[in-house]
This record gives structure tokens, sequence and C-alpha cells, in this order.
């Protein structure tokens, strides 16, 4: 009985990131497919029940609704990088952080750790990431106790509690900077894994290094999931490559700031990257030849590379690290491509290219999607138009007008 | 006895401005040694020219001679031999960036424990120290923000402290010692924090202050002991040559020395503060201390007070997207520059507190700008480059030396590929002082730190 009030309010809440409407039509615009179609100049774009039934120019028939672009550019909802995104309301807030797990009673590595579970799409994070054009996220485990943190997977920013899609996906930590959590090398983390992998084979003996959810959890991911190393030095990034051939499993690096010493290696193993456009400081040992042409020199040489942040509520600022490796040489498109269509295939999502017969998720942009004066203007998420509303726009409301009246705290729409 | 003691210290307040050109500065202790090297006289020719003093002038020149701007607009009707000219057309010329809040040097790259020099963490109070004890010149990070225009920085100690300690002014120029970068003549910082820091490191060691109340109550203590220790030492100074020789000359003390800089107006309050309610409760603080805050940092809220930071004169130095990450960042907007910049008489400022932030200043003035414009608001680049140029110049005392591109004034200038107000501008060239400090095109242009020498030898680049 009690609980009744909160969830009525709940679903009020669900409903409110969109306004529901069976069609949507959106007429004069640049429509950036990233799919066989291209680039569309003065193109509609019919979207009905959640679905793209149409792109071309011109279009007829009716919708429900329908927005003219004026020509603004459309392109897919953007990937908001490896986030924590509903994971964590307030960093230092520890009551709100759910994105690690450090002390448990078993001095095991801890794979079957799944952030899914602790997992909320009311955060005031979704509406403030999503508003800025960003339609899904890769929800990442952070530094766990041992070399694995834990697996989560992609997940689309629609308001859904389950909104997951895509390959279970692990993330392990292999750098120097977490060589303290294994004891003070990061060749203990290649130790640990080297173990996780023969107890999975029944191998081990002496020393069992995951639990048996574990094993299983491994298991499935080894044949159908994909690895997630966060690793910026070279050598370690050598050993990654080595590890994923030996033990035949989809790897993707994060950090990679060192990748592009061995671009071509990387190209040929097919092992994809996620860089943060922006890293170019000897930040660590691990990192002496961080460049701002690494994802330039990677994508040139063949390699699949994704963006990513590093950042979690200020996950929008991806863009500027997309729009400074063009700015270092990588090609645009690529660049765009990153920001869109990659990394739901390379982690097993939909296809997020604007094509007939996909879900629509796409972003209308007041200028260059990659420019840091441009922002969304509108967003869909499976065929929905979602609301412009963030915690910050309404900040922004009750803080805009000059003249306050009763009193800021009565702007209150 | 209560009576004298408070003709003294109206005596001690009538003379505090000559106290405080005796006495806090007495010796100029580790000063200056940057000397700005010769340069040809040097004319840029057919640029945009954002001054820095809200104008845009379009197929501008902008004509420096021994180190200072000579003309801006019109190029000179005569020009000597030896003048170099640029031209710079399609080119965007700026004055050099500024960036009020900085941890080069203090927290340096590589980010190892043996660097970490910034927070002196072991009293609330440590207005002794000073940051350019723990600046490591050899930072990387100076040279990577030179190429994003830098020309002159403040670094400052952290935020562990209710008083961190003094900052100081640096040209962004390399050298083998802080000395050799030290902004000549600029006034020092002193750093204060409010809010959840310093009760955060203090209330874990158990010694206070572990609340926002016992943050106040601390630095109400050290005013207090501060303005005692300004008229002690200003009476001494008012008593004749004869009368000194009878007197007791009060003891030097480093941290009531720094504060009481601060009393006497020398030294300008860099105060790291989140919350709008706490910013208002400093400036009530100020008042019952008759001090000036300069420049609240972060200042994640000052958007819900811009109207009284503008009538306080307190500039605001604001990130242009950061916030969330504790809870007195929660209230973040996206438009806090631009509404800090609202008011008349306003003074809106964008710091990076960041290595990475510092190499692109503009980016972060060009999100602000756009989210102001965004709002409602009609802010244009001409206005916008001030944030980064001559209001972070006032927030440093130093808008009479430099900042905006206006004769008299250092030549401390940058010539941009193109728009500074986007993500594919790079800094082309960068003078300091009319010196050629940086050349994107030119590598015996580009300096390298000591650190960086010599490393991934073996790699083919």
């Amino acid at each position: 009985m009690k609980k009744m009030p909160v969830l009525a309010a709940l679903a009020v809440a669900l409903q409110s990131i969109s306004a529901s409407a069976d069609s949507l039509r959106i007429d004069n615009a640049t429509i950036i497919t990233m799919g066989s179609m291209g680039t569309l100049q003065a193109a509609d774009i019919l979207i009905e029940d959640g679905e793209i039934t149409a792109i071309g120019s011109d279009l007829s028939g009716d919708a429900d609704r329908v927005i003219d672009a004026n020509g603004a550019i459309i392109t897919p909802a953007m990937f908001a990088g490896a986030t924590t995104t509903g994971l964590v309301e307030v960093n230092a807030v520890r009551e709100s952080v759910d994105s690690s797990v450090s002390e448990t009673p078993l001095s095991k590595l801890h794979v079957e750790f799944d952030v899914r579970r602790a997992y909320s799409p009311l955060s005031s994070l979704h509406a403030i990431t999503r508003t800025e054009g960003f339609g899904y996220t890769l929800l990442a485990a952070t530094g766990g106790q041992y070399s694995i943190a834990g697996v989560g997977s992609l997940v689309d920013f629609d308001g859904g509690f389950d909104s997951f899609s895509g390959d279970n996906t692990v993330f392990i930590d292999v750098d120097g900077y977490s060589s303290r959590k294994v004891g003070g090398s990061r060749a203990a983390h290649w130790m640990l894994l080297e173990g996780a992998m023969a107890d999975l084979d029944g191998r081990a003996s002496e020393q069992e290094y995951l639990t048996q959810a574990g094993r299983a959890v491994l298991k499935r991911l080894k044949s159908d999931g994909i690895f997630v190393f966060a690793a910026n030095r070279a050598a370690d990034i050598k050993q990654v490559i080595g590890f994923a051939d030996e033990h035949d499993i989809n790897a993707v690096i994060v950090g990679a700031r060192e990748a592009w010493m061995l671009a071509d290696e990387l190209a040929d193993s097919d092992i994809a990257v996620m860089v943060n456009g922006l890293d170019n400081l000897p930040a660590d040992f691990d990192s002496l030849g961080s460049r701002l042409d690494n994802a330039a020199l990677l994508s040139n040489a063949g390699v699949t590379v994704m963006f990513t942040s590093d950042e979690t509520h200020n996950a929008r600022k991806i863009r500027q690290g997309a729009g400074t490796a063009v700015a270092y040489g990588m090609d645009y498109d690529l660049a765009l491509q990153a920001m869109t269509t990659t990394p739901a295939e390379v982690f097993g999502g939909r296809s997020r290219v604007l094509a007939v017969g996909n879900s629509a998720d796409l972003v209308v942009w007041s200028g260059d999607p990659l420019e840091v004066t441009s922002y969304a203007t509108a967003v869909v998420i499976e065929g929905q138009l979602t609301s412009m509303e963030s915690r910050q726009s309404k900040l922004l409301e009750r803080y805009l007008p000059e003249d306050a009246g009763m009193g800021r705290a009565y702007i209150n729409r | 006895m209560k009576h004298l003691h408070q003709v003294g210290l109206i005596a001690g307040t009538l003379i505090a401005a000559s106290f405080a050109a005796s006495v806090s500065t007495a010796d100029t202790p580790f000063p200056s040694t940057y000397k700005a090297p010769s340069h040809a006289p040097t004319l840029i020719t057919n640029a945009t020219v954002l001054t820095g003093t809200g104008e845009r002038l379009e197929a501008a020149s902008l004509y420096f001679v021994d180190g200072k701007i000579v003309s801006v607009g019109e190029p000179p009707i005569e020009l000597t031999s030896d003048t170099r000219i640029i031209d710079a057309e399609g080119s965007w010329v700026t004055p050099g960036i500024i960036d009020v809040h900085s941890h080069l040097g203090v927290y340096p790259s590589p980010g190892v424990d043996a660097h970490s020099d910034g927070n002196e963490a072991t009293a609330p109070v440590t207005a002794e120290v000073w940051a350019e004890h723990s600046v490591w010149p050899q930072d990387p990070g100076f040279g990577r923000a030179l190429a994003g225009g830098i020309t002159a920085m403040q670094i400052l100690p952290g935020s562990a402290n209710l008083f961190g300690g003094r900052g100081v002014t640096l040209k962004n120029v390399a050298s083998v010692t802080y000395q050799g970068m030290k902004f000549p003549d600029a006034p020092y910082g002193l750093k204060m924090a409010c809010g959840e820091n310093p009760k955060r490191v203090y209330g874990r060691k158990g010694s206070g202050p572990s609340t926002r109340m016992g943050n106040i109550a601390g630095y109400r203590a050290a005013w207090i002991k501060a303005t005692d220790y300004r008229d002690e030492h200003a009476e001494y100074e008012a008593l004749s040559d004869e009368e000194k020789k009878e007197a007791k000359k009060p003891k030097r003390d480093l941290e009531l020395e720094t504060l009481a800089g601060v009393l006497d107006g020398e030294i300008i309050i860099h105060m790291h503060c989140y919350r709008a309610d706490e910013m208002m409760t400093i400036l009530d603080l100020a008042k019952e201390f008759n001090y000036k805050v300069g420049t609240f940092h972060h200042g994640v809220e000052a958007y819900k007070i811009s109207s009284e930071l503008a009538e306080n004169g307190v500039c605001g130095a604001l990130w242009a997207d950061w916030w969330g990450f504790k809870m007195e960042a929660y209230d973040g907007i996206q438009e806090n520059i631009a509404l800090v910049d609202r008011p008349e008489g306003s003074c809106s400022v964008v710091h990076s507190d960041s290595d990475e932030g510092i190499q692109r200043l503009n980016q972060e003035a060009a999100k602000a700008m756009s989210r102001g414009n965004k709002a409602g608001m009609d802010i244009a680049p001409e206005r916008a480059i001030k944030w980064i140029t001559s209001n972070a110049a006032k927030s440093l005392g130093i808008d009479d030396q430099t900042g905006s591109l206006t004769s008299g004034l250092m030549a401390d200038v940058v010539i941009w590929s193109g728009n500074p107000f986007s993500v594919y501008a790079k800094a082309n060239q960068v003078f300091i002082d009319g010196v050629e400090r940086y050349n994107r095109d030119d590598p015996t242009l580009q300096p390298v730190s000591d650190f960086e020498l010599g490393q991934l030898l073996e790699v083919s680049q």
C-alpha cells in the first residue's frame, strides 16, 4: 500500500523524459547518416513507432509531429564514452557511488561483480548528458580491488531501468598506477589474469583465482564478451595484444596514450582503442609518449578508434576531445563515426546508423557537432523526441531572470 | 590601558599604507630574475584583432617595440629597416592568455608522489608557505600551456587549508629557476579555501575544523591575530629613530606577515569557494576585518549571486562546464560564466585549475560564450576574450602591465590560426614581452623541458 504513490511517481518521471508521439518527421536537415546514404543535404527523415521509415527529400505523408530543422546538421546520437552514469550522483558522496567494489570477504578476482545491478536511470546525470546529444554510454566498472574491476555493458539514455544492450564487457586494469593493488608490480596483473584463465580451464590446483560464479561469468565473457583493458604504456599494450591472441578474446584498450607506437600491430590484431583526445602530457611514466595526434596516427593506420573523456558528470566534454583529434589530423568522418556508430559496433549494440529499419537515435545540432560552440537542439532516442530539460536547465531558468519576484525558490515551473 | 590600545589601533590603521611598503615586502626576498631578451621591432598586419578591451578590429595591425605595444589598428607610418613584418591574413590576434588558477610546477607532470608539492596539509592555517618554493620549472605542462597561448599564470597552493599560502604570478617563459619566470612587480596572491576541502582534511585528522562553522571560526581567529600583528608592527614603524632604540622591535612572523599584507591591501585574496551562501559569508567576513576579496575561484554557484559579486567588485574565476564531483559542485551550470559577466561592473574570468584546461582556455571561453548566447545573452568574441585576458589580469593585479593590446603595455600577444573560439583554432605564434617564445611551425621555437629530453629515444616518430 505504502509503495503505490512512489511507483506512480516513477511512472510519471519516466514518461516525462519523452514527448510521446507515434510518428515524427524532421524536415530540411543536413543528415549525416554515417551509413551507405552518406550525407544528405536538405533532407527529411521520418520516424514511425521508434523506427526510421524513410530518409529523403520532400518526404510527404502525415506525421504526428513535424520539426523544421532549417538546414541544421543531424547525426546519430552520440556515445558518451566509458562512464559511470547512473552509478554515481556525487563523486565525493560515498553512498551515491556504486561503480567499484574494494573489500569483499573473499580475496579473489570478482569478475562476477556486475555494475548493472546498481544502475539507476533516474540520476540527474542522464538528462544532463542526454540533452547534450548523447544517446548511450558504456557503463563501466572502475578500479576494483585487484586487476578485474567488474562487468558492464552499453546502456541507452532512454530512461529505462534495464536498457542494457550489447555484449557483456569486463573492465580490467593492467597499468602501472593500479599495480599497487596487486602487490606493487604490474606483472602481478598478468599473473592473476593468467591464473584466472587457468582456473577456467580447471588447470589451477593450489590457488583458485575465481569464485564459482566468477568462473561462469568469465567463461561466457571468453566466448562472446569483450575485455576492456586500461593501459597507456606501449609495453603494457603489447602485453594486451599477446594476451588477447593467446586466449582468443575480444579486447579493447582504454587510455591507450602510447598506442600510436603499436598502431600497425593493433590494426592487425583488430583491437579497438578508446582514447581521450585531450591527452598529451606525461601524466606518469606510463604515458611519456602521450600526444594529441594519437587518435590520428591510430586511425590512419586502420585501428578502430573511439573516444572517452575520463569524465562522467562532464561526459559531454568528450566532443571537445574528438574535435581536438580532428584539429590534430584525424579524419573528420572517422572522428564522427567514433562518436556515434563505432562504439555500438564494437560493443555489440544495435546499429546507430541512420538508415531505414533502424531504431531512430539522432541529434539535431546547432552547428558542427564536433565544435565547442555547438550544442544539441533536439535529441531523439528510440524514436522519441526527448525532453531538453535537466536539473541544470531548471537551475538556469531559475537564475536567468534578473528580477526574482517572490524569490528564486518560487521560480519553479 | 584599554583606551590606549584603541588609540594604537587607530594609529595603526592610519599608517597602514606606509607600513606596508616598509615591512611586508621589506627585502623583496626571492626576487624575479626575469629579463626579456631583445627582439626586432615587430609589425603584425592584416589580422582580426581582439584587443582585450572589448574591441574587435578587422584587417588590423599590431606594432610592438622593445617589449611594449606601440600601436593597435593602423600600422605606423614609418618603420625601421630591422622591423619584422608578419602578414597575419586569415589569422586572429589576441592578448596573451592568462590563467589565474594553475598548479603547474606544484602538481607537475609526471604526477608522482614525489612531485606532490601543492598542499601543505599539516595545519589549517599555513599562510607562511609560498607556492613558488614548490614550483618545479621543468614541468612539461608549462610548454604545453605555451602552445595554447598562455603567457602568464598564477600558481596557487591547493585548497586543503583555510589559508593555503601565497600564490605567485609567473611569465610562461622556460627557465631553470622559478625566479627566472617570476612576473616582475606582480602582487602576491593569498590562497584561501571555503567549504568541503578544509573541513574534510582536518575533520579526518580530528584536529578541526570539521564543519563550515569551524572554517569561519578559523578564519576569524587568524584575522584577529593578523590585525594585532599588523598594528603592533605599524606602531613600531611609526616611532622615530630615537624611540625605536628604546622600544622592543616586534618579532617577525611569516604567517602573520602575509595576512598583514592582505589587510594592507598589498596581497590579493584568491578564495576557493563553491557555494553562493558561503561566498556571501566570506564577503561579510572581509567587511568584519576590513580587507578585500579579490577573486572567488571555482564559484560553481557564482551565478546565484552575480549582482552581489559585481557590486562588491569581486572577480569570479570559473569553469565552463565542470560540475558534480562533490556536493558543493552539484549546482554547476554551463551559463555560470556568462551570468556572472552580465551585471554592470562584473569581472568574469575563465580559469583552468588543470594542466589540460590551461592548454585551451580559449575553448573554455568559447563554450561559456556559446552557452550564454544560447540563454539569450548577446556575447561577442571581443567581450568573451576579456575573460581570459584583461579580466584575468585585473584579478591578478597586473592589468596595468598586461592583459590587453593597449599601447604601453607588455607585448604579450598570440597569433591564432583562426577564430580562437573554436576547437580547431591553434596558437601559431606566442610573444611574451615582444619576444617570440613559441612558433608552431618552427621546432627551434618550441621549448622542451629537461624531463622530456631524451625520453623514448628508441621510438621512431
